[in-house]
């Protein structure tokens, strides 16, 4: 008979195996599904895990659209990780992530077509308010009332969705786009378009700010109290009420800065790579990068590489698709594989198997 | 304006075709919360259900066949689910929206010889006397079987949870599986058994939709019913019969915001599309509001025995 | 841009399957879809020309594709990766492509570009649409000749000029027939959502519609239809054959096929120019499915004799007088409408009683 015991402490070795174990499984068992799907296995995983490096001829292009594609997956998961280090479940990122563009956009909009350099950064403000305020929906209801902050947060990406249509539709549609929905292009009014900061990097406003935001939840996490006052809220929360720590701040603060960072990468992207803030623009980020958080383990570092493979499966995923012909639908069956393996070897970390029918512990 | 075209008979029996997916999903999901197992895949088990369901109807032109066949399909994805979350404990969270992104995939891979075929018709059931009742007749005994099954499932799940003794003890290991485990009770094989029917009943929701109420099978065409499920679980505070309720609020909104277009009303789309997820957030502020919390208590934590 | 060999050997005799080692094909042809190719409507016909167009090249042209494209910022990374890929000609077909299209163009002055529906162009950037209006007219004639409770339900997607013109279109040629024909017409918002185009069929009908237009692209309006009984429709995008005779009684079908050919040729000719196309019934890219017995034999002729004058271009569905909605006159006696005023139709014409959503 097989028994999990718990580690005392998470064991280092499996937290670094783990990653490269699963990594290794999926693409086994995803080289069984493209096989019978009828494509090489070996060349459709070359596809997906190496061409958008390493390809001759699509490397130059894709490298860079990693970092596009990764950015706001990391800068929303970074927010992510922080609430639910503190067992606080937002899985409303979406609904952030749409508001803090609307409202980022609705700010620019009204001055066009100022080429004020000014704009831009209060276009960030205004999404990062936008996303903080509509983190602060569970987070009020959360400290005031006890309601489920996932329940609540989830409700909401519903309601931001038609926010989302409503304005694009109405309000904030280019009333030159001979009357289709959909805002002006903010990469034809150069005050506001969030361009590559050098050319044929892929580094825009949003991927720096990415970075930034995992070096600083990295000193926030490990270095400074209120990081430490997080962890301790989430593994013991009574022992957390005890040393002073205020529940309802921990909330505030977890929320806000999820629903902040989850606005501005809103932003980032209908200033950049989207181009324009239309019904569909945000192509499920906000889901997405809550398995980036988990993949990542919830630790900053982690996010960062999680982020970079799984926008890493997406282009590879999309090439898979152009040159193979394979279905997309496999690719997403595919990622599903992956976070499955992954959360799968997990237990790994913090448990020992052990064998035998063992004496009690 | 003239709403004399709308007819509430009618009106009533579309909402309760347009009711049924999402009410089967949201009782299996009910009963999977109450265990304490916060399953966000419904999305991707409905899918999977609706194609399999079809895919089999089709085959044995028999839409019996398919909606058995769709509750298995549920269950086996469900079966991944449980198979991560209880015995290797990884999160209920991330593993949901994994089991979503992996039924989005499969059902389109099954389901790509299936599109533009037409389903077998689900027969009416004619209920003698009932069906031919003025009014209430069409509008209540007009449905086809799985209409009555859903809502039997809801009486059901109501009498399991409220007066069987396996419905008390899996109420217990919801609010608190130490100490349904400390007296004795096997935790893990009945949160298993609870999300093995959730599924199922997701199962045949996403059947309900691709053999009667569509009926055809398309790429993607639950289209966002997992997640009102999800909504109609939490509005209904974890009680069976609010869950009927809900479904049928939801149903309800979405069919008469278009009879209230076709009637010749200009309604403002956005705002009732969004309202059933502005109303669940209300009543989940009443009920905590009241200090009640619906919630089971160990919902969403993983289970280990230590000892 | 010179097509590296690299790809073409293994990856690309894998994919879709042409004619691979009878002659090294020698035009590239990409296509962006929005939908699946198995969506029975929009993505579908696209897909049938794709495929026509290569059978007809017949190993001279391969042809790529990626389904399933979010009108996002992957969009543009889709798009360039086909440039990338090597595609000579790349076809990109919603609305929604328009700026990504653009904007890749710009970056590869040698791969030719033709956006569907839109309304910016460029050297290497031509657009196509058609003339769906014309369709319009006949399903409008059939429609008010054969409603018995005079009233037309319409499914509509996204208020967008197409789709406005096309409400004008139907409801002038039904009106011409039985002035007291009244539309119904539910907007969706979508152009995708078979569960929601069945709610909004079913409503329409209960509402008394015995004629049910659509401007969505699945079948499961035609589904409704043919679960009530005594109503009619039309096939949308494409035939939609599967439902006939009833409820389909004929179809608007977008045949881009012979626009594909052509503009392939010309790649192949090297004669390839950035141009604007809107055809319709006369051009062949705007078909008239089979219309079926369910149709009296008078209201057929009619309907086929329409449609010919349309064909020749003897006949505009567009011809005055022409009021708009709020009485002021948009055409007067024996005008037609201008492409300019089709092309941003924000406006319903008179006898509509609904608003126009904004």
């Amino acid at each position: 008979m097989i028994r999990l015991e718990k580690r005392p402490e998470p064991s280092r070795l499996w937290t670094a195996t783990t990653p490269l174990l699963a990594v290794a499984l999926t693409m086994i068992v995803g080289g069984l599904l493209f096989a019978v799907l009828g494509a090489d296995p070996f060349e459709a995983i070359r596809t997906i895990f190496w061409d958008p490096l390493f390809h001759p001829q699509f490397a130059a292009y894709s490298r860079p659209q990693l970092l596009v594609k990764a950015g706001p997956l990391i800068l929303i998961a970074i927010g992510l990780s922080i609430g639910f280090k503190a067992g606080i479940w937002n899985i409303g990122a979406e609904g952030q992530y749409i508001i803090g563009a609307v409202c980022g956009a609705g700010v620019g909009l009204a001055f066009y077509p100022s080429e004020n350099v000014l704009i831009f950064p209060l276009m960030i403000v205004a999404g990062a308010l936008g996303g903080w305020a509509w983190a602060m929906i569970p987070a009020v209801l959360k400290t005031k009332f006890g309601t489920n902050e996932i329940l609540v947060s989830l409700m909401l990406v519903y309601v931001a969705q038609n926010v989302l249509i409503a304005m694009s539709t109405g309000l904030l549609r280019n009333p030159e786009g001979m009357g289709f929905p959909g805002s002006r292009n903010f990469k034809q009014w150069d005050a506001v378009h969030n361009a590559e900061i050098v050319a044929n990097t892929g580094m825009h406003w949003g991927v720096v700010a990415a970075f930034i935001a995992v070096i600083a939840a990295y000193v926030l996490m490990s270095r400074h109290i209120q990081g430490f006052n997080i962890r301790l809220s989430g593994e013991a929360p009574r022992a957390a009420r005890f040393a002073g720590v205020s529940p309802a701040r921990i909330v505030f603060l977890c929320l806000g800065l999820a629903g902040a960072l989850a606005g501005m990468a809103g932003l980032f992207e209908v200033t950049g790579p989207a181009g324009q803030l239309t019904d569909k623009f945000n192509a499920g980020y906000g889901f997405t990068a809550i398995i980036v958080a988990f993949l990542g383990r919830l630790h900053p570092v982690g996010i960062l590489l999680a982020g970079l493979l799984m926008a890493l499966t997406y282009i590879g995923g999309e090439l898979a698709q152009l040159m193979l012909g394979l279905p997309g639908a496999a690719i997403q069956l595919f990622q599903g594989m992956l976070l499955f393996f992954l959360l799968a070897t997990d237990v790994f970390t913090n448990y020992r198997l052990r064998f035998g029918a063992g004496a009690a512990a | 304006m003239d709403f004399g075209s709308i007819n509430p008979a009618l009106l009533i029996a579309s909402i309760m075709i347009s009711a049924t997916p999402i009410l089967l999903a949201a009782i299996g999901e009910m009963v999977v919360e109450k265990a304490g197992v916060l399953n966000l895949g419904v999305e991707g088990m409905m899918i999977t259900g609706a194609v399999v369901g079809f895919a089999v109807a089709v085959t044995l032109t028999s839409p019996g066949f398919g909606f058995v066949a769709a509750a298995f399909a549920g269950a086996a994805l469900s079966l991944v689910f449980a198979l991560l979350t209880q015995f290797l404990l990884s999160n209920q969270v991330a593993t949901g929206l994994g089991l979503t992104l992996a039924g989005l995939g499969l059902s389109s891979l099954i389901g790509k010889p299936y599109e533009g075929m037409k389903s077998p018709p689900m027969p009416k059931l004619d209920i003698p006397v009932l069906s031919d009742l003025p009014i209430v007749g069409r509008m209540l005994f007009s449905h086809d079987a799985m209409v009555y099954v859903s809502l039997l499932l809801v009486v059901a799940v109501w009498a399991f949870l409220k007066y069987t003794r396996a419905g008390l003890i899996l109420r217990a290991v919801g609010e608190s599986h130490d100490s349904a485990h400390a007296l004795g009770y096997k935790v893990i094989p009945i949160r298993i058994a609870a999300i093995l029917f959730g599924g199922a009943c997701a199962g045949m929701g996403g059947a309900y939709l691709s053999l009667v109420r569509v009926p055809q099978w398309t790429e993607g065409m639950t289209a966002g019913a997992g997640w009102i499920a999800l909504a109609i679980v939490v509005f209904a505070s974890w009680r069976a019969g609010r869950v009927a309720v809900g479904a049928y609020l939801f149903g309800g909104v979405t069919v008469l915001q278009l009879n209230l277009q076709a009637a010749g009303a200009n309604v403002p789309v956005s705002l009732l599309s969004a309202s059933p997820y502005i109303i669940t957030i209300l009543v989940l502020v009443i009920i905590s509001a009241r200090g009640v919390h619906g919630a089971p208590a160990s919902l969403g934590r993983s289970f280990h025995a230590t000892h | 841009m010179k097509r590296r060999t690299l790809l073409a050997s293994a990856a690309l005799a894998l994919s879709l399957g042409t004619g691979a080692f009878a002659q090294d094909p020698e035009v590239t042809a990409g296509f962006i879809y929005i939908g699946p190719p198995g969506d029975g409507g929009w993505t579908y016909e696209h897909d049938q020309a794709r495929q026509k167009m290569e059978a007809h090249f017949d190993g001279r042209v391969k042809t790529i594709y990626q389904e399933n494209v979010p009108e996002s910022a992957d969009a543009e990374r889709a798009i360039t990766q086909m440039a990338l890929s090597g595609a000579d000609i790349i076809f990109t077909t919603s609305f929604g492509y328009m700026d990504p299209t653009l904007a890749v163009a710009e970056k590869f002055p040698n791969v030719k570009f033709e956006h569907a529906t839109g309304y910016k162009r460029a050297d290497n950037v031509s657009t196509y649409s058609a003339r769906f209006y014309e369709g319009r007219a006949i399903q409008g004639h059939i429609a008010g000749s054969m409603t018995k409770t005079n009233k037309i339900g319409y499914i509509a997607s996204v208020p967008i000029p197409e789709v406005i013109r096309g409400i004008n279109s139907a409801y002038i040629h039904a009106k011409k027939v039985n002035p007291d024909v009244e539309f119904s017409i539910i907007w969706l918002y979508t152009w995708f959502d078979p569960a929601k185009e069945a709610d909004a069929a079913r409503a329409l009908i209960e509402n008394g519609a015995d004629v049910v237009l659509q401007h969505t692209d699945s079948t499961a309006p035609q589904a409704a239809a043919k679960e009530a009984g005594n109503v009619i429709t039309f096939g949308q995008a494409s035939d939609m054959a599967e439902y006939a005779p009833m409820p389909r009684v004929s179809s608007i079908i977008d045949d881009w096929a012979p626009y594909y050919i052509d503009r392939v040729q010309a790649v192949l000719d090297g004669t390839w120019e950035s141009t604007d196309t809107w055809d319709g019934i006369g051009a062949g890219m705007v078909g008239i499915g089979d219309i079926t017995d369910a149709v009296p034999e008078d209201v057929k002729a009619e309907a086929l004799e329409l449609k010919d004058k349309i064909a020749s271009g003897e006949y505009h569905p567009f011809t005055g007088p022409i009021n708009k909605q709020d009485g002021s006159v948009w055409l007067a006696e024996g005008e037609t409408a201008p492409d300019g005023d089709l092309l941003g139709m924000n406006f319903y014409v008179e006898g509509l009683t609904a608003e126009v959503p904004n």
